[in-house]
């Protein structure tokens, strides 16, 4: 059976400096991208990141994908196998994965999880048309493969993707009509907002999309204001021409493997969904399988660098592997978490994390 | 309905080929993903549902969710969004679950 020391799961953010981190300090990664290239959703952010130098700040999402996978591929204790999909867990350390249509067995002793998250859908009248994309999918479309996703395209949801791939369709040429925000307030970092207000987008804060129109592809969809209790208000729907529409409603982490492994799991919303319980370095509660990144809880590309860093140094520690460095590493990446996490922009991550952890006490 | 020029970005494409959408010759760059090569060409319904035979597109464009699934070279739920083009492909709009081995799926 193939053997790997450390198996990675995901290629992104998290899972590229997980890989760089356990291998660093000596041990055997093997690393696993379902994807035919390494980078995650990092290739298609043409946007710069915040935070400090250690998280690349001020550099875009594309540039440093392209830094971390040259460093991952020319780390000598790094294996990468690529277009390998994960499919299953099995007793005794073990992982199926699916290549060129075969299944292949890998025995692991530790397993870093970074599977990242899939984007959140919402269902009103017709809300399977083709020309609703998710607002994930369409910055691939137009960033990753260089297509226009349609001439004007409407955005539901005023988070930070929401926001951000508004003004990357601004910049690729595409009409955006209007952003449309269930929330009585805007999402997203105020920087990121006020640029596509700048370029003339208005954005409807307690607004929503209550169904969408057209033959075979959308055409039309109508909005309608929405009262203190979320409900719409009768006779303020507006028709909206446009071609796509974009969903940005948030992102629900890819967690079936940890359930498979039967890692204990909790419901916080505000990290997104199901999340695995963990240690404060990443391991869940089956010993020997980390996560790291949004399939942890949905938060930025920049704090699941840190958290790839945690699980990796952690996973070769635990195999007898960077014993001296280990605690001075660990705490450098705990400062850099604070420091992501904190003030209003963290409140978020901050308060799910807080619970996550009260569930534990409760069920003790 | 392909981006010529852009602020930040540089697209490096493939070698020009073409391939078969529903019997059509459709021109599209070797080794972009199926789906996008067809919504440059302005196809976007790329299968119908199984039991209400609803139009479908893609949805996640990364390969999560299979609502990009349509036959390729005869075969049954290839997701279009992540499976590079290749000269002379045959692509067609899936119908339902599609047929595996020539075996129809309902």
């Amino acid at each position: 059976m193939n053997k790997a020391e450390i198996l990675v799961i995901g290629s992104g953010p998290a899972g590229l400096k997980a890989s760089l981190s356990a291998a660093d300090q000596g041990a055997g990664v093997t690393l696993v991208e379902r994807d035919l290239f390494l980078g995650g959703q990092l290739v298609k952010q043409t946007h710069m990141f915040f935070g400090s130098r250690e998280q690349y700040a001020s550099e875009r999402g594309f540039k440093i994908a392209e830094k971390l996978t040259a460093a991952v591929e020319e780390h000598p204790g790094v294996r990468v196998l690529k277009g390998a999909a994960a499919l299953g867990y099995y007793d005794d350390n073990v992982v199926t994965l699916e290549m060129k249509g075969r299944v292949v067995p890998v025995s692991y002793d530790a397993m870093i999880m970074a599977t990242g998250a899939q984007e959140n859908t919402l269902m009103f009248p017709n809300c399977d048309l083709p020309g609703i994309y998710g607002a994930g999918a369409v910055q691939t479309l137009m960033n990753v493969y260089g297509v226009l996703p349609g001439k004007r395209v409407a955005m539901l949801g005023a988070g930070n993707i929401g926001v951000i791939v508004s003004y990357q369709l601004l910049q690729a040429g595409v009409e955006v009509p209007a952003i449309i925000e269930a929330a009585p307030e805007i999402g997203a970092y105020h920087v990121h907002a006020s640029k596509v207000r700048r370029m003339g987008v208005p954005i409807y804060t307690s607004q929503t999309v209550v169904s969408a129109h057209g033959t075979d592809t959308l055409e039309k969809v109508i909005i309608v204001k929405l009262d203190g209790s979320w409900q719409p208000v009768p006779g303020t729907e507006k028709e909206l021409d446009v071609d796509v529409l974009c969903i940005a409603v948030g992102l629900t982490p890819l967690t079936e493997i940890l359930f498979q492994a039967g890692c204990e799991m909790a419901y916080i919303p505000e990290l997104g969904g199901h999340v695995p319980r963990r240690s404060a370095v990443m391991e869940t509660s089956v010993p020997n399988i980390y996560i790291a990144g949004d399939v942890s809880g949905i938060e930025e590309a920049s704090a699941a660098m840190v958290e790839g860093t945690i699980a990796g140094l952690t996973a070769a520690f635990n195999l007898g592997y960077g014993r001296d460095s280990y605690d001075k590493k660990i705490a450098a990446a705990n400062l850099e978490l604070d420091a992501l996490r904190k003030g209003p922009t963290g409140e978020k991550i901050r308060t799910g994390l807080q619970n996550l952890k009260r569930t534990v006490e409760v069920r003790q | 309905m392909r981006i010529q020029v852009h602020p930040i970005l540089e697209f490096k494409k493939g070698k020009k080929i073409s391939f078969t959408y529903d019997g059509k010759t459709v021109e599209g760059y070797e080794g972009e993903p199926i789906a996008a090569a067809l919504h440059a060409a302005g196809v976007r319904v790329l299968s119908h549902s199984r039991n209400f035979k609803r139009p479908r597109g893609f949805w996640c464009a990364i390969g999560n969710c299979s609502s990009c699934n349509m036959s390729v070279n005869g075969i049954p739920n290839v997701r279009t969004c992540v499976e590079p083009l290749q000269d002379g492909m045959i692509v067609e709009t899936q119908q339902g679950k599609g047929v595996i081995g020539g075996v129809p799926g309902e």
